[in-house]
């Protein structure tokens, strides 16, 4: 057998994929209204944050950080299932699907146009808590950032792998109280993890949103880049993309 | 068998391209869940002529198409289009799918959903640009290239979904309503982009619940509830039926489908009634046993004769 050139041994086509991350900030850029909620709600949240603890800072202080492995999930969550069920329900899905497109292309297209903007909001959230709100992190802030980037990421590949099972927007929209708030209420925000139930503490061990929570309280609680936060950051990245392998295998026409 | 000739044909074999039929179908049968959609269809298509799929609405139409671009998988039969079975990666940049809402992306321009289709199919530079001037000249909508498809008219985003599927001078174009809720005078318009891509050579599949519009057409298939009941050329299935247009000669095919299968369904009545008398059972080789019902034979014979 010849050998292929590089672009065809590869499972997925770099130019189609560009081009799809290029069409999707187009799409995204036209709606001025869902760019700005996408880029302010992290933000905006973490100043009520701030407000709701403004007598006792210690525990802003304890929360802050973990937040930012929590909030970009939701938010990432729902824009990418709502985006790539409407690819569907508009049927370009399937006309892709009839041209020399991979499933892959599609997927990786739309993760890298919403890593770009996950990248634009955890800069924005990471820069006004560290600054005006006056969260004091131990590590370096740019830590904080890539939690968030992570967490963006996880809610990206949930959503696009939600997007294949949900046959309709309001589906979609009840899976995140389904698959996103049970993480949420278990990764250790709300009651230590070693605390709660032997079971329930073992499922959280499963959950990937603990590993983001916790390797920013490791963040938060050490300064320099220790081993713990390289692992929980990296167990984080592998189930983002072990989700977006399946979503990509799942994606239906 | 006449379908052995129809085998897929190895990718470096003598070419053979004038001879294979543009889309070819053989007992093509469609299930979804217990309800069948599409039983036992069969039909051949030359290559460079307008065919027009009618029947009624929810008869099958998108099926049958969504079968020959190979989004749909069959249940059992087989559909070959262009040598090769439908849905081959060979195929994905020959064959071009216009599907009955208007599959583009709204919240871009025209000219930006052209660039990004033009990407997907795997041009590049200046090749990617000729081919989006190309087809938005084809389609007329150059006075709209930079306009938001969103603020089009319907038969303006129509057009551009067309546009999109002309992109790589597809040499089979299958078109689910591609004029449907348009008006006159965009129709006309789209029958004669339609006529001159036959004439360059492109087989064009289009469908249509619009019997008037099969006037346009070189050759028809006639389809009702997910049977195909005549698939022949338009000249050639006027002359069989004696009707002096298509929608006589679908109702008189109709008509026939209809009294043969009544027929079948007394005659299944009667051997049932029959058999539990055994007495009476050496009659039943007095009835009539007349098989095929008229109208298959009908597709046969115009077959035959085209």
């Amino acid at each position: 057998m010849s050998r292929l050139p590089l672009a065809d041994r590869l499972p997925f086509s770099p130019t189609i994929t560009g081009a799809t991350a290029v069409r999707v900030l187009h799409q995204v850029s036209r709606d001025k209204g869902s760019t700005a909620l996408l880029l302010g709600i992290p933000c905006m949240l973490m100043v009520l944050l701030k407000l709701m603890f403004h007598s006792s800072d210690a525990t802003f202080q304890r929360v802050g950080p973990q937040v930012f492995g929590i909030f970009p999930v939701i938010v990432m969550y729902l824009v990418a299932s709502m985006s790539t069920l409407r690819e569907r329900t508009t049927g370009t899905a399937e006309r892709l699907l009839t041209m020399p497109v991979r499933r892959l292309d599609i997927v990786l297209g739309y993760s890298i146009a919403f890593a770009f903007l996950a990248l634009l909001q955890a800069v924005l959230s990471t820069l006004l808590s560290v600054g005006p709100l006056g969260l004091d992190i131990k590590g370096p802030a740019y830590l904080l950032m890539v939690i968030a980037m992570l967490g963006a990421l996880l809610g990206l590949a949930l959503g696009l792998l939600v997007s294949a099972f949900a046959r309709n927007e309001f589906q979609a929209v009840q899976f995140l109280p389904a698959a996103v708030l049970p993480q949420f209420l278990v990764c250790g925000l709300f009651v230590p993890r070693d605390e709660m139930q032997g079971a329930l503490s073992g499922v959280a061990k499963v959950m990937p949103m603990t590993y983001a929570v916790q390797a920013a309280s490791e963040a938060a609680g050490h300064s320099g880049v220790t081993g713990v936060f390289v692992r929980d950051a990296l167990l984080t990245l592998a189930c983002v993309i072990l989700v977006l392998v399946v979503s990509a295998a799942t994606l239906k026409r | 068998m006449k379908h052995s000739e129809f085998v897929q044909q190895p990718e470096s074999g003598p070419a053979l391209p004038g001879d294979l039929p543009a889309v070819s179908a053989y007992g093509l049968q469609v299930a979804r869940g217990t309800h069948t959609v599409l039983t036992n269809v069969t039909f051949s298509l030359p290559r460079g002529c307008v065919v027009g799929l009618l029947g009624p609405s929810g008869c099958g139409k998108t099926t049958l198409l969504r079968a020959v671009v190979g989004v749909q998988p069959a249940t059992a039969g087989h559909v070959q289009v262009l040598g090769h079975a439908a849905g081959a990666p060979q195929l994905k940049t020959r064959v071009g799918y216009v599907t009955q809402a208007p599959s583009v992306y709204a919240d871009l321009t025209v000219l930006e959903n052209l660039r990004y289709f033009a990407s997907a199919l795997g041009m590049k530079g200046w090749r990617r640009e000729d081919a989006v001037v190309r087809v938005v000249k084809e389609v007329d909508l150059a006075g709209y290239a930079d306009k938001l498809v969103a603020r089009l008219s319907g038969g303006q985003y129509s057009r551009v979904s067309l546009a999109v599927a002309l992109l790589n001078e597809p040499e089979l174009l299958v078109m689910d309503e591609p004029t449907v809720g348009l008006d006159p005078i965009v129709r006309r318009e789209l029958w004669q982009v339609f006529q001159r891509l036959a004439e360059e050579g492109t087989t064009l599949l289009i469908s249509s619940h619009v019997m008037d519009e099969a006037d346009r057409c070189d050759r028809l298939l006639l389809m009702r509830a997910g049977r195909l009941l005549a698939g022949a050329a338009r000249t050639a299935l006027l002359e069989h039926t004696g009707c002096s247009d298509v929608e006589e000669a679908f109702m008189h095919l109709v008509e026939a489908a209809t009294a043969a299968e009544a027929q079948a369904r007394q005659q299944v009545a009667t051997q049932d009634l029959l058999s539990e008398l055994p007495g009476l059972s050496g009659l039943s080789g007095l009835l009539d046993q007349g098989g095929a019902p008229e109208a298959e034979r009908v597709s046969v014979a115009a077959d035959a004769r085209s």
